[in-house]
């Protein structure tokens, strides 16, 4: 399995990360080099073996339900790139 | 001063030798002269410092002073700091001034401990050199043409450079220890959960681990006494009691049963590590120890999973950087998919988004079982296989990294030799063991490092065995000559 021009662009969409056409080629050969390294898995036999996402396996806990945030708004806004009245501002989505 | 560890600093500061604000002047001044040539720090705040120890002294004067209050210490630049800019390493975070303390912060403020400033790290934590920061390479204070490892390297630079007497660090895949062996001072990764991930920000959730980079272990045990505990703002925090880390720092050590894995010995070490660590080994032998080897066959498949585990946790606790709360935004964005795209196309650098691919390929639709359910079956495997050993011996040692600091750029095109510097570490954060580096000697005026892992929740028995070798050498008192 080799990722080529389309799989690199697939993936850059799919991350939503722009990249240029120049840098596909080494992103192609990086991912690929890192991807065989990463099939020395399929060489351990894994049937049955249950999946571990979490080192202690301990489960979410459940707290009870109270707000225990203030709002901070204006703190949070602060430092946001571009605000009006206490929105958030984006690029035009609805015209 | 600056030849004191924290231990010593705390006696001096409370005997009157000297207060903490002719202390952090101190600290202060060296930072000043030295951070040009080493490039550890990102931020420095000498006012919130001297403010924070002008608090310390007349703390001290009410006598209200603990153990670690007025002494400076230096923050990784991952711990968000009220008020303070917090870069992870990265322009996207270049303009962002933490709105909050990480509980790690504000548990070691209200300790009464000075922050110095914040130091440079590889981008958001991801590299084993330092330079993949946005800041540029951090130098190892040993040889300014080296790398100090990564990715705490700036704050293990800064402790071996005597620039702070302590730091925090993270250690996602080795890097708290890593960088720790390479700069020769003593890295611990506590066990996963043992040390709050509140506002340190996330790489990989289920690896990341904050710790601490300091000269000696019972430095690393007061500051852990001040770290440790669960916090409920962090969901995966551990309800384990927190002990006297520093009550159990001089416990025998005779009896104790050391395994040495065959496979962290094998081709893959350069031979003269290998042989500081078993020299090594052998003072441990002196104090009581013995020593038989074991098998750990799956360790070696550690960096394929992890370089998909860490990748693919990463692609989705990256997503929130997109432009428009906080961080980085691309100039005059067409539409939103335009705001995305080169807001996070030009906030994050190679290597970032090098593993954000990787991680977005693992996870999509008909590929999440042979790489992500696989990744996730293995690490059961290394971690089965960790606590099968721990039941037979009460710690594994080995090396902490397979060789000495490179040379800066020697790796820098080489992503699959760089990952393979981490090969010792990784398998304790799949497996979420504690594990602590210590010095363990030099190769051509260079530091090498000892790793030595435990069962979970064991820090205080690593602390002991790592303070125990430290009373009977004297490696980590080797300081680099001039910086």
């Amino acid at each position: 399995m080799s990722l080529d021009k389309s799989d690199i662009e697939k993936i850059a969409w799919l991350a939503r990360l722009s990249i240029s056409v120049e840098e596909i080629p080494k992103y192609s050969k990086e991912l690929n080099n890192i991807l065989d390294l990463v099939e020395q898995m399929n060489g351990v036999d894994t049937a049955n073996i249950e999946p571990m996402a979490h080192p202690l396996e301990i489960t979410a806990r459940l707290r009870e339900d109270r707000v225990t945030e203030s709002n901070q708004r204006e703190r949070f806004q602060a430092i946001a790139p571009a605000v009006e009245n206490g929105h958030y501002l984006v690029p035009r989505v609805i015209e | 001063m600056h030849d004191h560890t924290l231990a010593e600093l705390s006696k001096a500061l409370q005997s009157g030798e000297f207060s903490s604000t002719e202390l952090t002047r101190h600290y202060l001044d060296r930072c000043q002269a030295f951070n040009d040539k080493l490039n550890c720090f990102i931020t420095l705040i000498p006012e919130k410092a001297l403010d924070q120890a002008k608090i310390a002294d007349e703390r001290r004067s009410a006598g209200e002073a603990g153990p670690l209050t007025g002494i400076p210490l230096a923050h990784k630049d991952i711990f968000c700091t009220d008020g303070v800019r917090t870069s992870c390493g990265s322009r996207m975070l270049d303009n962002f001034i933490a709105p909050y303390d990480a509980t790690v912060t504000e548990k070691l403020n209200a300790a009464g401990m000075v922050t110095l400033g914040k130091t440079n790290m590889d981008e958001f934590a991801m590299g084993s050199s330092n330079e993949t920061s946005y800041y540029g390479p951090v130098r190892n204070p040993w040889d300014r043409e080296r790398v100090p490892g990564g990715s705490s390297g700036g704050s293990a630079s800064a402790v071996v450079a005597r620039l702070a007497p302590a730091a925090t660090g993270t250690d996602t895949g080795g890097s708290i220890r890593q960088p720790a062996s390479l700069c020769g001072i003593t890295g611990l990764k506590p066990t996963y959960g043992r040390i709050s991930r509140y506002g340190m920000i996330a790489f990989a959730s289920s690896l990341d681990q904050g710790g601490t980079l300091t000269r000696t272990a019972e430095d690393a045990a007061l500051l852990l006494n001040a770290m440790a505990g669960f916090d409920e703002r962090d969901s995966t925090s551990a309800e384990e009691p927190v002990g006297d880390y520093t009550a159990t720092l001089n416990d025998s050590i005779d009896g104790l049963k050391i395994g040495l894995p065959d496979e962290y010995f094998d081709e893959r070490l350069d031979d003269t590590v290998a042989e500081r660590v078993r020299e090594a080994v052998r003072e441990l032998e002196k104090l009581g120890a013995s020593v038989r080897s074991i098998s750990l066959p799956t360790s070696r498949l550690s960096i394929p999973a992890y370089y998909v585990v860490a990748p693919a946790e990463c692609s989705s606790n990256l997503a929130r950087y997109d432009g428009v709360r906080f961080g980085f935004r691309c100039k005059d964005p067409v539409n939103l998919a335009d705001l995305y795209c080169r807001s996070r196309g030009e906030g994050f650098g190679r290597e970032v988004k090098r593993r954000i691919m990787i991680g977005t390929y693992v996870l999509s639709a008909g590929y999440y079982d042979a790489y992500y359910l696989k990744a996730q079956q293995i690490r059961r495997l290394i971690r089965d296989e960790f606590r099968r050993a721990l039941q037979e011996v009460d710690v594994i040692i080995g090396p902490t990294a397979p060789g000495i600091a490179f040379r800066i750029g020697e790796l820098a095109d080489d992503p699959i030799s760089m990952y393979l510097s981490d090969m010792y570490t990784v398998s304790v954060n799949l497996a979420g063991m504690p594990a602590i580096s210590v010095p363990a000697g030099q190769i051509e005026h260079l530091p090498v490092g000892m790793q030595i892992i435990g069962d979970y929740f064991q820090e205080g028995r690593l602390l002991n065995i790592a303070h125990r070798f430290q009373q009977a050498t004297d490696f980590h008192q080797a300081a680099p000559g001039n910086i």
